[in-house]
């Protein structure tokens, strides 16, 4: 805990800002899901949001990487910059910002391809490797940050769908590694994973932080407060407190997120 | 256990709730046990007229499958056939020779008496000999065996559909004639092999020689025309609905326009075609390249329909994948969920193509019909198809052409049948969990 804490003070005295989100407002329909959110999320950093279900986390989470575009009904008001640029501006192609803000979600969704297919995906489309051993490494890097390398080394040429639901979500956050992006949005990784699988999760997680920016949505208060320095909560579509993690679990300011932390409401 | 006896007694509002709780059960069971009887029903049911259908036309159609030929020694008259005038020649009066010495007791002096001799053998024999002599003209002046059918009445004799017991005058065949017959059958040259001239002879207006050549290659001709057409056509008009298409009120009008058109009645394609096609683009009537086109027609919607429903059956979540790692929506489209849906696609157009198989009414206005005893060289070509082949012997009166429609629909179910196999093997291989 002590070492966590003096992470979190090395890490707000160097970071910048990452992505810069104001006002952000987001409508399915006719329904609003996010009722003006601001929020700056720092480089280097691992953020968690939390929040009671239904309040908005995953919403706001994929308008950073304008996955919202892909649902017809939902509409994304206000401005959410990264590094400065607005990425919701009409010049902005959301492939080229994916490439850079990569996503791990809730539900395992390997393609019904190969083990090595599924990692190699990304860096093929994108031009990231020169050659075959150029991609032969950038996968097996991969699949180790994913604490996954040593269980399917073996098989790398079987289906992604071949393996177990917390392996498929490693091949997955090793799938989404290997385009190296600069932000990594993860919906709830470890929903599906063992607690070993979990650990491993965390400490890649930390790892990441070292060149990342990273956004975590959680459910387990104890999983945010390992891996985040920062913490969000969201409730109702509004976010409620955004602090550093530490002080948001000890010290809440809002008594809705003390209730929240406490089990109170949820 | 005993839990369950002493209930009622200490709350008796428990136990009312399980005596409803078992009294609904039976009720419900009847209901389930009636609907599954109802179902079973139906099922059996629509077996059983499915045997009635394939049993009366195995039972019409068997003997279709051979055909019964005389084997005859055949002198080849030099006096009758001369190597310089092939390829005319007396090769009737040669096979009826040929047919006096099995039959020497027959008076030939008389010219009716010697037609009637004659009409054992099909109309065909003489050109098969013809054929077989001028492959090699060295056979004149040879004896040669040669394997002819025998014309539809005695065939149909052979295979008992003449009752020997209706009187004379009601008869196809005289008694001497049968006399004749039975008397050749005796002497051992009648036979009844497999009727390979069924598949390999083209349409005739004899009843014996007619087989499903000229058909088949025409249907091939317009299924291969239809499919060439409307696959690429039908895949890429649902891809572009389905994934990239605006939803606006005129995708929504193109939407509900492709049902209908799926819906059209297709003798109305058959009339459009015979205006736009042969009208105002002149192609030639009779074509299967037109046969082709109109059934394509036809197939497109049924095409775009199940290639839309197996794009919307592939999980968002896998173009959710290839979203995030940054796939632009065409790598997406084509990379990852054309690929998923291809399966549920060629089972669709596999099916959308066995209806255009068996299509007949806009064929038949095309002028897929005729009468044409040679099997087409190309889509150009005029040609039948197989309905509307059957659609014609249907129409003809001889007795031969009766169990030939039914052997014609059994071929062509044949093929139905085998192109549902093929769509049913390829859904269950490529059936994916996800
Ligand atoms: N595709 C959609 N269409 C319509 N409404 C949606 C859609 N996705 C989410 N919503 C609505 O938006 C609100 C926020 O949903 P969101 O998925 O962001 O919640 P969440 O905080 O991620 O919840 P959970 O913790 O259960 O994942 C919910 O009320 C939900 O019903
Ligand atoms: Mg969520």
């Amino acid at each position: 805990m002590m070492n966590d804490m003096s992470k979190i003070e090395q890490g707000i005295a160097v970071d910048a800002v990452k992505i810069q989100a104001r006002g952000v407002q987001v409508f399915y329909g006719e329904k609003q899901a996010i009722k003006d959110v601001s929020v700056e999320i720092l480089d280097k950093t691992v953020t968690a949001f939390i929040g009671p279900s239904g309040c908005g986390k995953s919403t706001f989470l994929r308008c950073l990487n304008r996955m919202n575009d892909t649902i017809d009904i939902c509409r994304v008001n206000g401005d959410i910059r990264l590094d400065g640029e607005d990425i919701y501006d009409p010049a902005i192609d959301p492939v080229q910002l994916r490439a850079k803000v990569g996503m791990v979600f809730q539900k395992p969704n390997p393609f019904p391809k190969s083990i090595y297919d599924n990692v190699a995906y990304g860096p093929r489309i994108h031009g990231l490797a020169r050659s075959k051993a150029d991609l032969d490494e950038i996968v097996e890097r991969s699949l180790r940050r994913g604490a996954i390398w040593d269980e399917v080394k073996d098989r790398l040429h079987e289906p992604g769908t071949g393996l177990s639901g917390g392996q498929q979500q490693r091949l997955c956050i090793a799938r989404a590694v290997a385009t190296e992006p600069e932000v990594l949005l993860m919906d709830e990784p470890c929903s599906a994973l063992d607690p070993i699988a979990t650990a491993q999760v965390e400490e890649l997680i930390d790892e990441l932080r070292l060149n990342y920016s990273v956004v975590i949505v959680t459910h387990s208060m104890q999983q945010a407060a390992r891996v985040s320095q920062k913490t969000a909560f969201f409730h109702l579509g509004n976010l409620v407190e955004y602090g550093d993690t530490g002080q948001i679990f000890t010290n809440p300011e809002d008594p809705r997120t003390e209730s929240y932390i406490t089990g109170r409401i949820g | 256990m005993a839990d369950l006896t002493a209930g009622p007694e200490k709350t008796p509002k428990q136990g009312n709730a399980a005596d409803a709780v078992r009294a609904s059960l039976t009720r419900r069971n009847r209901k389930q046990k009636l609907l599954q009887g109802l179902g079973l029903g139906a099922i059996g049911f629509a077996f059983l007229m499915l045997f009635i259908l394939v049993a009366s036309l195995v039972s019409s159609g068997y003997q279709a499958f051979t055909q019964t030929k005389i084997t005859l020694e055949v002198y080849v008259d030099p006096e009758e056939i001369k190597p310089e005038k092939l390829p005319r020649g007396g090769f009737k009066d040669v096979l009826q020779a040929s047919l006096s010495e099995l039959l020497p007791e027959v008076d030939t002096s008389d010219r009716a008496t010697r037609k009637a001799l004659a009409g054992i053998l099909s109309n065909g024999a003489q050109f098969d000999l013809r054929d077989r002599v001028v492959a090699d003209p060295s056979l004149i002046g040879q004896t040669i065996t040669l394997t002819v059918p025998v014309s539809d009445p005695y065939d149909q004799l052979n295979k008992g559909t003449i009752d020997r017991d209706t009187p004379e005058q009601n008869r196809r065949l005289k008694d001497h004639e049968i006399a004749w017959f039975d008397q050749l059958k005796a002497k051992g040259v009648i036979s009844k092999p497999l009727n390979t001239g069924l598949i390999t002879n083209a349409d005739s207006r004899f009843p014996e020689l007619a087989g499903l050549k000229g058909a088949l290659i025409g249907s091939f001709w317009a299924l291969f025309v239809c499919f060439a057409i409307s696959f690429p056509l039908g895949i890429g008009a649902a891809i572009y609905l389905e994934e990239f298409a605006p939803r606006n009120k005129i995708s929504d009008f193109i939407e509900v326009n492709i049902n209908n058109l799926a819906a059209v009645p297709s003798v109305v394609f058959g009339l459009l075609a015979l205006a736009v096609f042969i009208g105002w683009f002149g192609l030639p009537r009779s074509a299967p390249f037109v046969g082709g086109l109109t059934l394509a027609l036809m197939t497109m919607p049924t095409i775009i329909i199940a290639t839309r429903a197996a794009l919307k059956a592939v999980p968002p979540s896998i173009r959710e994948a290839a979203l995030g790692i940054g796939a632009s929506k065409h790598q997406v489209v084509f990379g990852h969920v054309l690929p998923l849906a291809m399966p549920g696609i060629l089972t669709g157009t596999i099916i959308g193509l066995a209806q255009a198989l068996g299509e007949t009414a806009p064929l038949l206005l095309i002028g897929m019909n005729a009468f044409i005893t040679s099997a087409p060289d190309g889509p150009f070509d005029s040609a039948t198809a197989l309905p509307t082949q059957i659609f014609i012997w249907a129409d003809s009166p001889e007795r031969g052409f009766v169990s030939r429609t039914s052997a014609a629909i059994l071929v062509l179910l044949g093929f139905l049948v085998t192109m549902n196999a093929i769509a049913i093997y390829l859904r269950n291989k490529f059936e994916r969990s996800w």
